[in-house]
């Protein structure tokens, strides 16, 4: 799939911003402040949504606030949509 | 004036015989705009002294120079109640060599008064004082600049260290009446510019806040006081730091006007909503070991009802006549609770030191009903889990816990339980609350600890409760 850069979320407590970039196989950059509790968990869901998404290549750059697995799914969804261009409510 | 007692900080110094290897003390009534223990430590670097034991009420964010003085060997045990910011940081990951010991309020008052903490040199700041030595948190003059109200954890140590040295920014006639340090306790009197901010002193833990979260805990945690069967006229309560915990008396004080029920008394850190109910007529009496904003510490210094107490007579456990025995309600805060109503107040969830035990555990046990207001989560920390990051609290002492997804009850206290039901309240298992944290946040990793001990948390009697392990980056 082709990939434009696009970003979601917001830098609030509670929320996470989603930074999608074109990449080779899928990086994900994780600044967290729960990293040491959370952030395994925190990467697997960003990789999960992606790969039900159909995208397996990407550059992802996540600023997380401390956000719940629903949050980082919709902030991730919304992203991805924006950088693909397919609106996966829609299309 | 004959004996005047006036000297500058370094004839202070070696007037009091400090050698190295000491242990020198300091309350920490500014918070966190405290300017003593920097003013002093720094001075004792600069003569060169070494290998100090730094024992002080409490020690915050304002403290981080010390992290200077404890890599060069000035300062090489520590004792406090309590350890934020970058200082908390730096020793969390293990800057010094012996723990730091954690202590109550009331676990140091009597630590103290027992020699178990014995103390060489105090330096204790005073927002007035008298070339005798006759000290006070109160204003006593129109140059009065830093103001703190009760200087109740500075009398344990005035009282029985070998040597204490008062500071001041307001130096004032003899006789500076009533005093809380007496001149026969002291003997040096050092002015310096400044002993601390006092606009500082009301933030961070003891901020007021507006967090509909808070509100909503605090609503409830009046609801289960209320209802709890020890509303009744005559009562006594205290409200421990945390932005819900000091909301609680806001929400109390409808009910109170409505009902005719009144206070005999308030404890502990005294706060604006305080004074505000006790000029209502709705608190008899205000016994203030530390006043946490300037509208308690301005009360202290004008009314008689309002009376400053020592961390002995506040809060010890050795000592049965102390305040926390005839202490009906407290409200407290925690960063966890676990399922066993265990309470963390001093290590956060990334296993760094950010917090204080304070006077939690003294209060939570001696209190006949200890309610903890907690959110579930905090971000994606889970703050009910299925146990404590450090152990400040035993789970004995506490009787329900206030969170936004409903009320625990400590099984101990059956009655409470079915009290609180009984009105309608939304009484659940603890577990239950554990599992529904879990089930939003997913469960943590483990921290990465090391096997170096860098804090002990002391419990009341002198025994070891928890050991605090050094966090790997």
């Amino acid at each position: 799939m082709e990939l434009k850069e696009a970003m979601a979320g917001t830098l609030e407590s509670g929320d996470i911003v989603i930074r999608i970039a074109p990449g080779d196989g899928l990086h994900i950059d994780l600044q967290s402040p729960v990293e040491a509790r959370f952030g395994r968990q925190i990467r697997a869901v960003i990789a999960e949504t992606l790969e039900e998404l159909g995208i397996c290549d990407a550059c992802v750059s996540a600023t997380d606030k401390g956000a719940l697995d629903c949050t980082i799914r919709a902030r991730v969804t919304a992203a991805a949509v924006r950088a693909s261009g397919k609106d996966i409510w829609k299309d | 004036m004959r004996n005047s007692k006036l000297a500058s900080l370094e004839e202070a110094i070696l007037r009091s015989g400090l050698k190295d290897g000491m242990t020198i003390s300091f309350h920490h009534h500014f918070r966190g705009g405290d300017k003593v223990v920097n003013l002093v430590v720094g001075k004792l670097a600069e003569m060169g002294f070494r290998d100090l034991h730094l024992a002080a009420s409490s020690l915050s964010d304002v403290h981080a120079p010390l992290i200077e003085h404890i890599k060069a060997g000035v300062i090489t045990s520590i004792s406090t109640s309590g350890l934020r910011g970058e200082l908390a940081d730096a020793i969390s990951h293990g800057l010094m060599e012996k723990p730091v010991v954690f202590r109550s309020h009331g676990g140091r008052g009597s630590a103290i008064a027992g020699g178990e903490l014995h103390i060489d040199v105090a330096f204790l700041g005073a927002s007035s004082c008298d070339e005798l030595g006759n000290a006070s948190g109160c204003p006593r003059s129109e140059n009065a600049k830093s103001i703190c109200g009760s200087l109740g954890y500075a009398l344990p140590d005035a009282e029985y260290a070998d040597h204490v040295v008062v500071l001041t920014d307001d130096l004032v006639p003899y006789p500076n009446v009533p005093m809380s340090i007496r001149a026969s306790r002291v003997e040096s009197v050092v002015v310096v510019d400044s002993v601390g901010d006092s606009s500082k002193i009301s933030s961070g833990a003891i901020r007021d806040s507006k967090n509909p979260r808070d509100v909503l805990l605090a609503k409830q945690a009046a609801k289960v006081i209320l209802n709890s069967g020890y509303f009744k006229d005559g009562f006594s309560i205290q409200t421990g730091t945390g932005g819900a915990s000091l909301a609680v008396v806001k929400y109390l004080r409808e009910s109170m006007v409505g009902s005719g029920v009144k206070a005999s008394f308030a404890l502990g850190g005294i706060t604006a909503h305080m004074v505000k109910l006790h000029q209502e007529g709705l608190i008899g009496k205000l016994i203030d070991v530390q006043s946490f904003d300037k509208v308690a510490a301005e009360s202290i210094a004008s009314d008689i009802a309002h009376q400053e107490v020592s961390a002995v007579d506040y809060a010890s456990g050795q000592h049965l006549g102390s305040a926390v025995h005839a202490l009906d309600i407290v409200i407290l805060s925690a960063l966890e609770v676990d399922s066993d109503f265990n309470v963390n107040v001093l290590v956060g969830s990334d296993g760094i030191i950010r917090g204080a035990v304070g006077g939690h555990p003294d209060t939570a046990e001696d209190s006949a009903l200890s309610i903890i207001v907690c959110p579930l989560l905090r971000g994606r920390i889970p703050c009910i889990v299925p146990k404590v990051t450090t152990l400040t609290t035993p789970g004995r002492s506490v009787d329900v816990v206030v969170t936004e997804y409903g009320i625990a009850v400590n099984p101990a206290r059956p009655e409470i339980a079915e009290r609180l039901a009984a009105a309608g309240l939304n009484v659940v298992d603890i577990n239950a609350l554990c599992e529904k944290a879990m089930g939003m946040t997913g469960r943590p990793d483990p921290l990465p600890f090391g096997e170096r001990v860098v804090g002990i948390v002391m419990d009341r009697k002198g025994g070891i409760l928890d050991k605090i392990r050094n966090i790997e980056q």
